[in-house]
Parts: structure tokens; sequence; C-alpha cells
């Protein structure tokens, strides 16, 4: 009994044994491709790394962040990068995320593409201005029955540099609720004035894992570390008049936005409709109230889909299109920004387009 | 039947009346998941057919020579796995390294096919059948090419239906498991054709 037990672990150990040494050798010779060289913006920057890894791999780890939601395994699309030499062929797990436009410009997926040789690749400047924070939690405020304002305090490094309405990652570490760490991209609310805070407005979803986090285990002075900024989603500088457009938690770059104009002094005619179910999920009003004195021109419009009776609403009611399409008469020389859900996104884009606000002159951030 | 010719109808046999997809329905996962287009098709059946050809035969040798000997093959299982894991890995690194048109069409797909059923499916009749190693090898050669013929002409298919109108609540999975179906039956046509034991 015994010796048939020794035998039979002494005969599959060999067998694991003999080939775990082929591997060993293999991955020491055919899959060793020594140290590449990675030339970043035409040389403006040239990173050593160890050959033969994902191109996105090799680039975090020298501290060039790529935006990426999936993690590398090539299912979001996100880490689009442009490879001017030295990255082979595409692969057939990259085209499905890939235009013919994208392909003439030499956009390739990073986590796809593989540093085997020398490469050159150019991604845009704001990238070297994407770093990891270590932050500590100042506060946690109740903004609404399902959203909480968190404002984070950066330790490590002490300033970040952003534009008002870009978005930063957060890292969720493993808790009871997730058995690995993942990350979430939510936008700033605070203004690029004040580079030593980051304050975010997170609702919770129902079973999210970053939102589960911060909304039931997440406390103030805790740890967490975030990385970015990232985004084209930022206040184009221009004499045009602007409407915001937000429901929910979209109001967090809206309000960056506007405390960046407020700092500027901003002149621009400015609309800013804020959609809302009923009046438990309004907040912030005061500080827009605020902001109606200080920013001239700008007019802050809350409506209520569905107020409730005990809710005494004087205000806008309806459904958010409905309230804009009232309000703004002619929209061709105007911007337009939106944050919010893609369903309200994609049906605010159709009213701005009856209001004749240029399709390139539309600006939104859909979660 | 004439035992020379016996190879060459268990090659047949295993493209087409026993094809091991329809008849087996082993390795549906890839085959449900893949045969969205013809070209990923086309590289993941060829990467099938050249998994299945020398892995069979491989773990014959290892059966034959490590496991019997030993009275260990109720072990087959672990065995199996392992070797065909450890070959596909070693197999996608040299191609990688050595052939870049090659590592396009075929090598990323090998990772794919590692822990596809049908691969150890093979391995596993091949014992149960008593086959010799030569016959091993015809009947993972076949084996793999009456998959690759199975996800081809899924492939032809789920690409005409683009353009069909399918109902709403068979859409994706569903419309393609009752054609995997049809298909099932009209390979069962052939069954008459090679009779072996």
């Amino acid at each position: 009994m015994v010796i048939t037990l020794l035998i039979s672990i002494g005969i599959i150990s060999l067998l694991s044994v003999f080939l775990a040494i082929l591997m060993v050798i293999a991955d020491a010779t055919i899959g060793n491709y020594g140290t590449v060289k990675i030339s970043i913006n035409d040389g403006s920057k040239v990173l050593e790394v160890d050959g033969g890894q994902p191109l996105l791999r090799a680039l975090n780890q020298e501290g060039v962040f790529i935006p990426s939601a999936c993690g590398g395994r090539g299912s979001c699309g996100l880490c689009k990068v442009k490879v001017v030499s030295g990255g082979g062929d595409y692969l057939p797990t990259e085209l499905p995320f890939i235009s013919d436009e994208e392909r003439k410009q030499l956009i390739r997926l990073s986590c796809q593409v593989k540093v085997k040789t020398d490469v050159a690749i150019v991604i845009p400047e704001e990238l070297f201005l994407v770093k990891e924070f270590t932050t500590v939690v100042e506060s946690i405020k109740d903004l609404t029955h399902d959203i909480k304002q968190v404002t984070l305090s950066l330790k490590d490094p002490t300033e970040i540099s952003t534009k008002a309405g870009q978005y930063i990652q957060f890292v969720v570490p493993e808790y009871e609720d997730s058995d690995e760490s993942v990350y979430r991209a939510y936008s700033m609310a605070s203004p690029p004035g004040d580079s030593k805070h980051v304050e975010l407005e997170i609702r919770l979803v129902p079973n999210g894992i970053c939102t589960t986090y911060v909304h039931k285990h997440l406390k103030e002075g805790d740890e967490v570390i975030i990385n970015g900024p990232y985004g084209e989603f930022y206040l184009r500088d221009t004499e045009r008049n602007i409407i915001f457009i937000a429901g929910g938690s979209g109001m967090a770059p809206i309000k960056s936005m506007l405390l960046d104009m407020e700092k500027k002094g901003s002149t621009r005619k400015t609309t800013y409709f804020f959609g809302a179910r009923s009046k438990r999920d309004l907040f912030l009003l005061d500080e827009m109230k605020a902001l109606e004195k200080t920013i001239p021109n700008f007019t802050f419009v809350p409506a209520l889909s569905e107020p409730q009776a005990e809710d005494k609403w004087e205000g806008e009611v309806g459904l958010i299109t409905d309230v804009v399409r009232r309000m703004v008469s002619e929209g061709s020389n105007s911007e337009a920004y939106l944050c919010g859900s893609p369903g309200m996104i994609d049906a605010c884009i159709k009213v701005l387009h009856e209001l004749e606000v240029p399709p390139e002159n539309v600006f939104y951030d859909k979660f | 039947m004439n035992e020379s010719i016996m190879p060459f109808a268990i090659f047949f046999a295993s493209i087409f009346t026993g094809n091991i997809l329809l008849t087996n329905y082993l390795g549906m996962c890839s085959f449900l998941s893949v045969s969205k287009e013809l070209k990923t098709s086309l590289g993941l059946g060829a990467a099938v057919i050249f998994v299945m050809a020398t892995t069979t035969p491989l773990n014959w040798l290892v059966y034959r020579y490590l496991l019997i000997p030993f009275g260990l093959d109720y072990l087959r299982f672990i065995a199996f796995i392992i070797v065909i894991a450890a070959f596909v890995q070693l197999t996608e690194m040299v191609i990688e390294r050595y052939s870049e048109p090659l590592y396009q069409s075929l090598g990323i797909f090998l990772p794919l096919i590692t822990v596809n059923c049908a691969i150890l499916g093979a391995s596993l009749f091949m014992v149960i059948r008593e086959y010799t190693l030569f016959t091993s090898f015809l009947f993972g050669l076949g084996s793999g090419i009456g998959w690759f013929i199975a996800i081809i002409a899924m492939a032809g298919i789920r690409q005409k239906l683009k353009n069909a109108k399918v109902p709403p609540g068979l859409e994706g999975p569903g419309i393609t498991l009752v054609i995997a179906g049809f298909m099932a039956m009209a390979f069962m046509g052939f069954s008459g054709m090679i009779a072996l034991s």
C-alpha cells in the first residue's frame, strides 16, 4: 500500500520535474529576449526593460501608466498606444478594438504587443503626468442617501497636476467581497487649483466592488492608492456659451470645472442642468447657489423627474432632456459637457443635435 | 476488417462517423465562443489539429512506457493533463520566437486550447480503444481534422446568420447550439459508412 503510494507520487513528480526543468530551460533560452529599449516620443524618454513581456506591463513597471480597465486581458480596448516601430504585425486579439483609421495611425493595444526587440512608441505628453499617489482619507461625507463625498489628501507625491473634469483610478485592495485588487475610474470634483487634495463623489452601485468598499468599509484615516489623472473630458478654453448637463454623481467633474471657472473669472454664458429623480437625490444646492453669485452669467437649473408630494418642489419638472429643450432655444454657438449614465447621455446628444449644437463641441463622460 | 487498413479506417472514422465534437460533444466551449469569424476559426482549428496529432502519440508513449509498467494507469488523467499543458506551452514559446507569421495565425490560440477537453478526450479514447502508437497518431490527426471541419462549418453558417432574422430570445449561444444540434444530426448520416467495434 505504502509502496504503491510512493511509486505513484514518485512517477507523477518525476514527470512534472522533467517537464518543469524543460520549461525552465526553454524560458531561459527560447523565451529570453534580453534587455530591450522602449523609446518614447522620439527618444524624449528611453526605458530599458526585460524583453518578452507585454508592452503595457513593461511601461507600468517603469512608472508610465497607460489607462486600462481590464488589467491586460485584451477585453477593454482602452490601452491604445501608437507603436511606430518594433511592434510586429497586428494580432487577431487586437483587431476587434482597432478601427481602420487607427490602423493607419499604427495604434495598437499595448497589452497585446510583446516587446521582443527595441520599440519606439508615441504617447500623449499628459501620460507622463500620470503617477501613482499614496493618499489618506481626510473626510467622508453623505451627499444624498446613496452618494458619498470622499476627500483624499495626497501623501506621496504630495501634489497632482490636473485639468478640470479629468478622472483618476481608485485602487480597491482585496477585501471580504472581492478576492483580488481592482481599480475603478472616478471623476475628480476638486478643482485644479487645489493640487494637494482629490475629491470624489461616489454613488453606491448595488454589488459594485469599489462603491461597496467605499460606502461600507472605507474610514477616515485609511490609506488609498490612486493613479491619474486621465481623460479628454476637460473644459475647452473658448468664448462659446457653455451647456453643462449632469445626473447623479456626474456632478463631480462639472463641479470641478465650475470651481475652475470661478477662479479664472470666466464670463461665458453658462447653464448647468442637473437631473435627479426626487429631492432626496439632489445635493450641493447651496454650493451651486453660491457659484451663481460668484460666476457672472452662470445659471444652475436643477430638475426633478418624479418630485414627491413632500418635496414641495417649485423648480423645473420633467426629464432632463425636456428641460434642456425648453430652456435652450438655439445652440449653434454653444459647447456642451455631459456627464452621467449612457442612457441619459445618448438622449441628451440627440436633443443637442436638434438644438444645432455642433457635434464636435459636445463632450461627454459616460459611466 | 482487414488489419492493414484498420489505421486508415480509424483515421476516417475519427473525422466523420466519430467526429469528436459532433458525436461526443467534446470541446464545445471554444467551439461556441470562437466560431464567430471564419478567420479566427481557421487559426484555432489548425492549432487543434496540430496539438491533437502531437499530444495523442506523446501521451501514448507516457502511458505505455511510464504508467503501465508501474501499474499506474489510473493516474492517466493527471499525467495526460500535465503533458498536454507543458507541451502546448513549449510549442507556443518556440513559435513565438522563431516564426512571426505562424504565431500570428496559430500561436496565440495555443493557450486557449491547453484546457480544451477534446484534446484530453482524444488521449483518453486512445487508451480505452487500445490503439497502437501509429493508430494513435492517425486518430489524433483525424480527430483534429474533424474538429477543424466542424468549427469551419459552424463559422461559415454563423457568418451567413449575421444577415438572418433570428428571434431575439434565440440570439447568440441559443441559435448556435440549435445549429450544432442540426450539424450533429447531419453527421449521423455518415454513421453506417465505417463500422468500428
